[in-house]
């Protein structure tokens, strides 16, 4: 050995030994549920658990654990026990996700695959499902696609598309702000498809489009964007961001008083959004996918009670509802279908609806029929920068709107199924 | 005479294991797709040696001609003609160019410097695919572009509908690039870029042009990073802006290094390592990336000269 | 329109001023030790990180002085243990052993405070707008402004006038000839690196006030700091300073002509200076 190697050694022992010590910690932890008997069902999931969209795909994770839990509690799938296999897919990388889906599907043989929070990746996995014929739930990517044009027999998505999201919105910000309307746009799928959902919503109640401008996905500074913003002089200012982005854009809006001369506005938010917000900066008008506090409607108590108990006190956001319903899906269409052929239980979807303790919403949800796209409520309201009587209530629902009034005619959805001869 | 033996049962022993590779696979719990990984990301990280292990320079910035051939490809196949072959062309072509031209703006540089010019040269490809949405896909991504089987006047490969024959596909084409590095390797052009690695003032002071010689192997070098980027492209049916990004250069770097930078075959043991940990890691923990830091520091650390530098320097004592 | 693009200069020297910050430390101990430091961007996190951590105890002006210094004190421990150790080995190898440190400083603060953005509250009134009509000079912002200027200005009068800045300078030029002056070299390169880092820290707390606060924080911000370096001429801190500042008010103004360009024009300024002066605007020719 060198002399250099000597120095090293000593370091060397102690930092293998550190490493063991993480090592066991970490891969003794609950995270793959092992179980090796030929007799479960397997669902994979493969969603981001690190990157942009960490957060949201470990709300849904969490959501899928849980529903896995209770459907054990149940006695399982057709009476064998559920296994959830975890795939982290990152948050943008397609090749990994894809890779992660064929590594499930091929080598896992899962029954059911879920993903992803990303749309674009939510669309690669469904082709890769497609080509193998495997039952796929995204649970909570949006653009308008993935059961639209590009939509598929054995995809089935549990989170709301774009269009829907901007026509429950549209009408309450005519009423509420003005017609002259203001985009500040993300510049990629998710935020073309919203601002042309909302543009076209728009235009039937009478609104206008005062300008626009693109903002690059992972835009930290927004200032340049809001100077031109402001300088159209309209209503309504749009945010269609999401995640970090929508924290950095609300954030220096409020900063710079725009709030006080502006209506500030965007179609979908989420509670994830709200809590990386300062208090001052939870304003505007947003639509909610699911919310905690539904207090007459059946089953949210105890999911919510039960969400708690697991993330130590934190209540139950739309993608933990998402992750939840996503995998209680597999178990309902296996049910109803008496068998795994994904074919079948595909078929036995069609317009299924959902167990109110599932749907958990209002007037309940159901899966479309010819597009796999569930249909549920949306919640149109204001955020608000303290709970009354819980940290975590910074929503106030000013409207429940039934998904069925504003969603687009299956024509418009430009869905054609391509069903297996 | 001995060692000259020993380097070719090296050979013949990574030629047995990647041409018997589809019998044993499903065997040691792998799948197709990730022995073709392995494969592809052998050869980015075997081609970055080529100027890091070869010619002594520290390139961070390489993931860019990996993306460029990458997107080549797709935008190909896309836009212009469904072929896998023209795609693969198409690629290359451009990722050797940009390297030719973005080339002369860096050699004179060295060390640090050269590394960050690299990664900044990168960024600028990083951001065009990122933001050239209507084109590109954005951060979306390209994608409703696949592959093509290849039809030659003898035979039909399945390449689309088969994961082992496009796995022999790649295999052929990793033959032809890592071939052609030999030999270049092998002539007195390759020998001096090894002389101007060990002391380049004295190449220097030989008449040796530097600059010049380090421009050639640049081009060489991204050309077949260029290869592998359009490969994993072809892989994946699929491209997004992150094939550019520099973290994607660091994590080449780090499979020459594991591997062993002064080793033909290195950086493919590298890779393989690399590409089979990541993918197991991240099945069981979602704090991989935490791991994966750990394996940069302790390779660092511990084993400066890559798993084969460390056997070979076993074997010699 | 010219007043938007005085806007828009006007907010690009107040980004630039954020850039230059990060930049400087990043060329302090590229300059001394020869090590890019990747992990720059994860040592700005974890004094955002930190600051958000302590202002309930120690209140926001608590948290400003105390979080850079306790990110810097992690910096000098990360120095002694393991960057110290590829001193002198091919650069190679410390840029792979801060790209892993930058990994693990990632996801760590991704174990610790959670993948989700974390509200970081300054006080109510710097965050106001000045005026109405330059709604975008907020008081955050000019005292963001100000905070630099304190911080670069007190860096170079440690710089110029005092023992400690003489021999970092004097290392930078000839490490070798300084070491046989009987300075502890390795002292100085650990104290140049707690200078960077601390730096680092201050303008992770000033991110805080403004963006979102997630572990990836930092990521956005190392790429154009390395620009501001190329551009201004490494080992030069006025250049570096310059090229901040230079890059700040480029993408400020492409920001109103072509906004998907706005990363990109930074990148094709440091091309343009490569061709015509490839040592940087003010580097000296020869060091690299």
């Amino acid at each position: 050995m060198t002399k250099d190697g000597q120095l090293w050694r000593p370091t060397r022992r102690r930092l293998l030994q550190a490493g063991a010590v993480l090592g066991t910690a970490q891969l003794a932890s609950p995270f793959v549920q092992i179980a090796r008997a030929a007799d479960v069902v397997k669902i994979g999931m493969d969603n981001p658990l690190t990157g942009t969209y960490a957060a949201l795909g470990k709300n849904e994770l969490i959501g899928a654990q849980m529903a896995a839990d209770e459907i054990n509690a149940k006695g399982g799938i057709l009476g064998r026990k559920v296994e959830l296999l975890v795939e982290d897919s990152t948050s943008g990388d397609a090749g990994v996700a894809v890779q992660k889906a064929r590594k499930l599907i091929d080598r896992d043989q899962v029954n059911f695959i879920i993903g992803n929070v990303n749309s674009a990746l939510a669309q690669a996995i469904a082709n890769v499902a497609n080509e193998k014929s495997v039952f796929h739930v995204v649970p909570g990517g949006h653009t308008d696609s993935v059961t639209g044009k590009d939509c598929h027999w054995n995809t089935f998505r549990v989170c709301n598309t774009t269009q829907t999201e901007a026509n429950a919105v549209a009408s309450t910000l005519v009423k509420k702000a003005g017609k002259k309307w203001y985009y500040l746009t993300p510049d990629y799928a998710f935020g073309h498809t919203l601002q042309a959902g909302l543009e076209a919503a728009g235009a039937k109640l009478g609104a206008t489009k005062v300008g626009g401008a693109l903002t690059p996905l992972g835009t930290t500074d927004f200032s340049s964007y809001l100077i031109k913003a402001q300088a159209a002089n309209p209503d309504v200012i749009i945010f269609l961001q999401a995640g970090d982005d929508a924290v950095n854009a609300l954030k220096q809006a409020v900063q710079f008083g725009l709030d006080k001369r502006f209506h500030l506005a965007g179609a979908q938010q989420e509670l994830e959004v709200l809590e990386g917000l300062p208090p001052e900066a939870r304003v505007g008008t947003w639509v909610f996918e699911w919310y905690w506090k539904q207090p007459k409607v059946a089953g949210v108590d105890a999911f919510v009670a039960e969400t708690r108990k697991r993330t130590g006190g934190k209540v139950p956001t739309a993608r933990h509802y998402f992750g939840h319903t996503a995998i209680w899906t597999c178990a309902l269409a296996a049910e109803q279908a008496k068998t795994l052929d994904a074919v079948k239980m595909a078929k036995a979807m069609q317009g299924f609806q959902l167990p109110p303790e599932i749907a958990m919403m209002p007037d309940g949800a159901f899966y479309r029929a010819g597009q796999n796209q569930m249909i549920g409520d949306l919640y149109v309201g204001h955020a608000q920068s303290k709970g009354a009587d819980d940290p975590e209530d910074l929503f106030v629902v000013d409207q429940v709107v039934n998904g069925k009034d504003v969603s687009p005619t299956l024509e418009e959805t430009m869905c054609k199924q391509d069903w297996p001869a | 005479m001995r060692f000259d033996v020993k380097k070719n049962a090296l050979s013949l022993v990574v030629w047995a294991l990647l041409l018997t590779a589809p019998l044993w696979v499903d065997r040691v719990g792998a799948y197709p797709e990730l022995v073709t990984q392995v494969v592809v990301m052998g050869l980015a990280a075997m081609s970055l040696n080529f100027l890091l292990g070869y010619t002594g320079v520290l390139s961070f910035g390489h993931a860019a001609y990996f993306g460029l051939g990458a997107y080549g490809v797709g935008l190909t196949i896309r836009y212009l003609m469904p072929s896998t072959m023209a795609g693969l062309a198409v690629g290359v072509l451009v990722g050797a160019l940009a390297a030719a031209l973005i080339g002369p703006m860096i050699v004179r540089r060295r060390g640090v410097y050269f590394a960050m010019v690299t990664i900044a040269f990168g960024q600028v490809f990083y951001f065009i695919a990122f933001r050239w949405n209507n084109v590109t896909g954005g951060d979306d991504g390209l994608t409703n572009w696949h592959r093509e089987n290849l039809h030659l006047g003898f035979a039909t490969f399945k390449l689309m509908d088969s994961p082992y024959d496009f796995y022999y596909f790649v295999l052929a084409v990793f033959a032809i690039c890592t071939g052609l590095m030999a030999l270049i390797l092998r002539s007195p052009f390759g020998r001096t870029l090894i002389a101007i690695r060990e002391n380049e003032r004295r190449s220097r002071f030989l008449g040796i042009n530097v600059n010049f010689h380090i421009w050639v192997s640049w081009v060489v070098s991204c050309t077949f990073m260029s290869v592998a980027g359009a490969l994993y492209a072809l892989l994946n049916n699929f491209v997004d802006p992150r094939a550019f990004y520099w973290s994607q250069s660091g994590v080449f770097v780090i499979m020459c290094v594991m591997g062993g930078m002064r080793s033909f075959w290195g950086p493919l043991l590298g890779a393989a390592v690399y590409v089979v940990l990541q993918d197991y890691l991240s099945s069981v923990t979602p704090n991989w990336m935490s791991f994966i830091g750990l394996v940069f520091v302790a390779v660092v650390l511990f084993f400066p000269r890559g798993f084969l530098g460390v056997l070979r320097r076993r074997a010699s004592e | 329109m010219t007043q938007l693009i005085l806007f828009n200069v006007a907010n690009g020297l107040i980004i630039g001023a954020f850039y230059a910050l990060m930049a400087i430390g990043l060329s302090l101990i590229m300059s001394l030790s020869d090590v890019i430091n990747f992990a720059h961007g994860g040592f700005l996190a974890i004094g955002a990180y930190l600051a958000y951590t302590l202002s309930p105890y120690v209140g926001f002006w608590g948290g400003l002085i105390l979080a850079p210094i306790l990110t810097a004190i992690l910096g000098l421990i990360a120095e002694k243990f393991l960057i110290s150790r590829v001193y002198g080995r091919d650069p190679l190898y410390s840029l792979l052993l801060t790209f892993g440190l930058a990994f693990i400083i990632e996801d760590s603060t991704r174990f610790i405070w959670g993948a989700q953005s974390v509200p970081y509250d300054v006080p109510g009134w710097l965050m106001s707008p000045l005026s109405a009509d330059y709604f975008f000079l907020t008081g955050y912002r000019m005292f963001m402004v100000a905070l630099v200027a304190l911080a670069v200005g007190g860096l170079f009068y440690v710089m110029n006038r005092t023992r400690l800045g003489l021999r970092i300078r004097a290392g930078t030029l000839d490490l070798e000839t300084v070491s046989v002056l009987g300075v502890n070299v390795r002292v100085l390169r650990n104290l140049n690196f707690g200078i960077g880092i601390y730096l680092a820290g201050l303008a992770g707390v000033l991110a805080a006030g403004q963006l979102g606060l997630q572990p990836t924080i930092g990521a956005s911000v190392i790429m154009p700091s390395f620009v501001a370096i190329i551009i201004g001429g490494l080992g030069s801190l006025t250049g570096t300073l310059l090229g901040g500042l230079l890059i700040g008010v480029a993408s400020g103004l492409t920001a109103v002509f072509l906004p998907s360009a706005t990363e990109a024009v930074i990148y094709v300024m440091m091309a343009l200076v490569l061709l015509i002066r490839p040592q940087g605007l003010l580097g000296e020719e020869g060091r690299f």
